[in-house]
């Protein structure tokens, strides 16, 4: 086997693994009970999945082009920093303006804190 | 931290000075030998040797990514399961992190660890609120879980 078709595998399986966890997490965002949740499906699936994605898009032109995107990689970076923070920033609004958690939730530690 | 980088770097340019070729390999010859000149005179540094403080970033980096796909198969689980029996909840965590940044990072890594979600920060960066996918379960290991990365998160800020 050569070096293109093992690359050639390996971005396949990246780019099948990428849109199984993004249909995995819009999957969620349905099913799932409430904003908080969802935000657990929204935030962390997503995000391997765009990140799994592009990084067979950046392995596929470098071995198959020889063309090294240095874009691509800065772009994984800087969807692996900015994904937990705006899922941090989405929950926080929904729950400073008072959405409710669903209704099986044990614990609300948050609550005691207002009062 | 940074006049240990500075002082290297002068060193390696102090090197090609020496040695009388100015390209970039004779550069990080001299940047190699300078590492090892700072580690026979760590003693006289007020912080640490420098490089220890790398390898704890890289290690890091290394759990994030770990802790990212760990994240991801607990998720599909509970998405794919038939009956939706989990036990949502939000429960409070204090710590012992100071800096702004370092209690950033440590929200940034509980978000992608598996089944939490940080929601608030108090307002004297004494406690973090965090929302958790299925909490019976899950208590006590990720106390475990957290104590290894504010571990970790104090290893670089040390």
């Amino acid at each position: 086997m050569t070096e293109i078709e093992i690359s050639k595998i390996i971005v396949g399986l990246l780019v099948l693994l990428g849109a199984f966890l993004s249909a995995v997490s819009a999957f969620g965002i349905i099913r799932l009970p409430d904003v908080y949740t969802r935000n657990h499906a929204a935030s962390k699936s997503a995000t391997l999945g765009v990140i799994s994605v592009m990084l067979a898009a950046f392995i596929y032109f470098y071995a198959e082009h020889g063309h090294f995107n240095s874009r691509v990689i800065l772009g994984i970076l800087f969807v692996f920093f900015t994904a937990p923070v705006s899922g941090h920033l989405i929950s926080r609004a929904a729950y400073n303006s008072g959405v409710k958690l669903w209704d099986k939730s044990v614990r609300d530690d948050l609550k005691n804190k207002k009062k | 931290m940074a006049f240990q980088i500075l002082l290297n770097v002068v060193l390696a340019l102090v090197w090609m000075f020496l040695s009388h070729s100015y390209n970039p390999s004779s550069f990080i010859v001299g940047y190699l030998l300078g590492i090892l000149l700072l580690l026979g005179f760590r003693k006289f540094f007020n912080s640490r040797f420098y490089m220890q403080r790398v390898w704890a970033v890289i290690k890091l980096f290394f759990l994030f990514i770990k802790e990212l796909i760990m994240a991801n198969i607990s998720v599909l689980k509970v998405i794919l399961k038939p009956k939706l029996d989990m036990k949502p909840g939000i429960f409070a965590l204090e710590t012992e992190l100071k800096n702004p940044w370092e209690i950033t990072l440590l929200a940034n890594l509980i978000t992608l660890t598996p089944g939490t979600l940080v929601i608030d920060v108090s307002d004297d960066n004494k406690v973090l609120y965090i929302h958790a996918m299925d909490i019976n379960d899950v208590q006590s290991d990720i106390d475990a879980i957290k104590n290894s990365f504010e571990k970790a998160i104090m290893e670089v800020s040390r």
